[in-house]
């Protein structure tokens, strides 16, 4: 009997290569996300148009609006007159106003004497967006304290990501996101459709243990999903500039354990549905979702309500992006990490068992 | 006929709960018989015909194919038997030698086996042409053939057919039907399912089914003369009339 293993995992590759347009689907995916939400996705503050409103323009506020000009967040829009700051926040025109009051120079100096006590510039800050205004004023700040008093009383270090980057952030959520696409609805969706076709009848009454049928099934994917995981390394490395410092091994290792537990959670996908349909928003609702909302992809798992953090414990996702994010961005070797793998380990003998004994049950 | 004796079956039973879907049914099948198991929809046929293939665990009773116990040999059993469902079952998305290599792997062949079996079969059905076609692409007289000639691929002993010609034209009814007596004249014993009552004249011996329990078995010949019938559609409708069990 040992023919018939190797013939299935031959029959289940020819489906996936037959199937030029869902493979297509599943090479594109990653390069899509990864460029989408590396470049044009961003929670950085870029191109902030900015305008500025001086009463006279003295050298130190013509030193200030240089600072700011020469600023790549920031586009300097121009000098304005108080009346027209609404108008212009209003139209869109610019997004801040920085306002000088009169006599800057002299009372700036005062200042850094600490003799003057109301303050010399004011922010006017579109807050339509919470997330730009907020990191716009905080960098206007920045900028513009480093002219008011000649140093700044606190030293930042930006640690792992010094230029903040977002991309840095959203490769492992990618990740985490890709594979239970490529993995769980896949080989689901595979499974099913054998029992709508009504071919998985016929191979159950064939000799071949139900067991063989489906780890052949999970072959063919799992070799597809390695496929992805090297892309997905290649265009976070070269494309995004990701510093991998922890080591790419221990990366590829722990995806190999997500792998699995995607391939097992899709196993069980398909013992509960009984149409590709089914098993598509199975897929997409029962585990997207979660994946989307509670594993830190979005939104930081702390600022979650505490029944939500609590939740998100039992979603897989969250475990393998917070190992991958600290191997990738922070450089930590894969022993730091124990604890995430123990847990993705865990989960996937769990989901595999239950899955494996559920589908043996389905037969009698 | 051979008196060998292939499937035997004596008291089998399959509860489900409180539901008896097979009540009991006893017979016995000879080598090389067309063995027609006819009976309306609900009257327990295919939970029968799951026993027999090893798929389901009878309740009580007990029975033997090919040799091998249903109730503790059902993996054995499922070596020395084909199997060819009322749905098309084959891969449509692969050729008809790559489905031929499929089964004839599944079932333990070795490489040369399956070249010498497959071209055999392709050259008994005409289909030398069709080796490297898409199974989808076929038109389904064809497909139910080929799903035939996959199912005896490994010269099992005995072929299950459920209701293998549904939906296919006369014509190719008539083709289908001289492949099973062919199959059944080199010693394949075939236990077929249908609905169509003239299928039902050409089997060697007929049981039909009526709320879980075998009412009738005979040859067609002597049904007909026992219900002073002019066909097998009347036999059928006979019987069928008495049942308690609805669809």
């Amino acid at each position: 009997m040992k023919h018939n293993f190797g013939s299935f995992v031959k029959k289940e590759s020819l489906h996936i290569l037959r199937d030029k347009r869902t493979m297509l689907i599943v090479m594109c995916i990653p390069i899509v996300l990864m460029t989408l939400f590396g470049f044009a996705i961003s929670t950085e503050v870029n191109n902030i148009n900015v305008a500025v409103v001086a009463p006279e323009r003295t050298d130190g506020v013509e030193e200030s609006v240089e600072r700011l000009a020469a600023n790549e967040y920031f586009t300097f829009c121009g000098y304005i007159s108080q009346d027209e700051i609404d108008a212009k926040l209003r139209s869109g025109e610019v997004s801040a106003v920085v306002v000088f009051k009169s006599d800057y120079d002299r009372r700036g100096a005062l200042a850094a004497q600490g003799i003057e006590t109301t303050p010399l510039i004011q922010l006017i800050v579109d807050a339509s967006n919470v997330n730009t205004a907020s990191s716009a004023t905080a960098y206007l700040q920045t900028i513009l304290l480093g002219t008011a008093s000649e140093q700044s009383m606190f030293e930042t270090r930006m640690m792992f990501n010094p230029e903040m980057k977002s991309a840095y952030n959203f490769v492992p959520g990618i990740m985490g996101l890709i594979f239970i696409l490529v993995c769980a609805m896949m080989t689901s969706v595979s499974i099913v459709r054998e029992k709508e076709m009504g071919t998985m009848e016929v191979l159950l009454v064939s000799p071949v243990r139900p067991v063989k049928i489906i780890f052949a099934k999970m072959i063919p994917y799992f070799a597809i999903s390695c496929i992805v995981l090297i892309m997905i390394l290649l265009l976070a490395r070269f494309l995004l500039d990701v510093p991998m410092t922890g080591g790419v091994w221990g990366i590829f290792s722990v995806s190999l354990i997500y792998l699995m537990l995607s391939l097992s959670l899709g196993l069980l996908v398909s013992t509960i549905a009984e149409t590709q349909m089914a098993a598509l928003l199975i897929s997409a609702m029962v585990m997207m979702m979660p994946i989307l909302m509670l594993s830190g992809l979005l939104f930081p798992i702390e600022n979650l309500p505490k029944f939500f953090q609590w939740v998100s414990h039992i979603v897989p996702a969250r475990w393998y992006i917070d190992a991958v994010r600290k191997m990738m961005i922070q450089g930590l070797p894969i022993a730091a990490i124990w604890k995430d793998v123990a847990i993705l380990g865990g989960m996937t003998v769990a989901i595999l068992g239950v899955s494996l004994k559920k589908f043996n049950d389905k037969l009698e | 006929m051979n008196s060998e004796i292939v499937i035997s079956v004596r008291e089998l039973t399959k509860r489900f709960g409180d539901f008896t879907a097979v009540d009991r049914i006893s017979f016995d099948v000879h080598r090389g018989e067309i063995f027609g198991f006819l009976g309306a929809n609900g009257a327990g046929k295919t939970t029968a015909m799951r026993m027999l293939c090893g798929l389901s665990y009878p309740t009580a009773g007990s029975g033997s194919v090919a040799g091998f116990d249903v109730m503790r040999e059902g993996e054995k059993i499922k070596r020395h038997i084909g199997y060819m469902s009322q749905r098309f079952s084959l891969y449509n998305d692969l050729t008809v030698w790559e489905n031929m290599r499929l089964f004839a792997g599944i079932y333990g062949l070795n490489r040369r086996e399956t070249e010498e079996r497959a071209s055999a079969l392709l050259k008994r059905l005409n289909f030398e042409a069709e080796r490297d076609t898409l199974v989808g692409s076929l038109p389904l007289g064809w497909k139910q053939k080929l799903s035939f000639a996959i199912a005896t691929i490994h010269r099992p002993e005995v072929v299950f057919l459920d209701e293998p010609t549904g939906g296919v034209d006369p014509v190719t009814r008539r083709q289908f039907w001289e492949l099973i007596y062919e199959a059944a004249s080199e010693g394949t014993t075939i236990f077929v399912t249908t609905h169509y009552m003239d299928e039902a004249e050409y089997c060697s011996r007929v049981s039909i089914m009526v709320d879980g329990e075998v009412r009738a078995l005979d040859t067609p010949a002597r049904l007909k003369q026992q219900f002073a019938a002019e066909s097998m559609d009347e036999v059928f409708r006979t019987l069928a009339r008495g049942a308690q069990r609805g669809e």
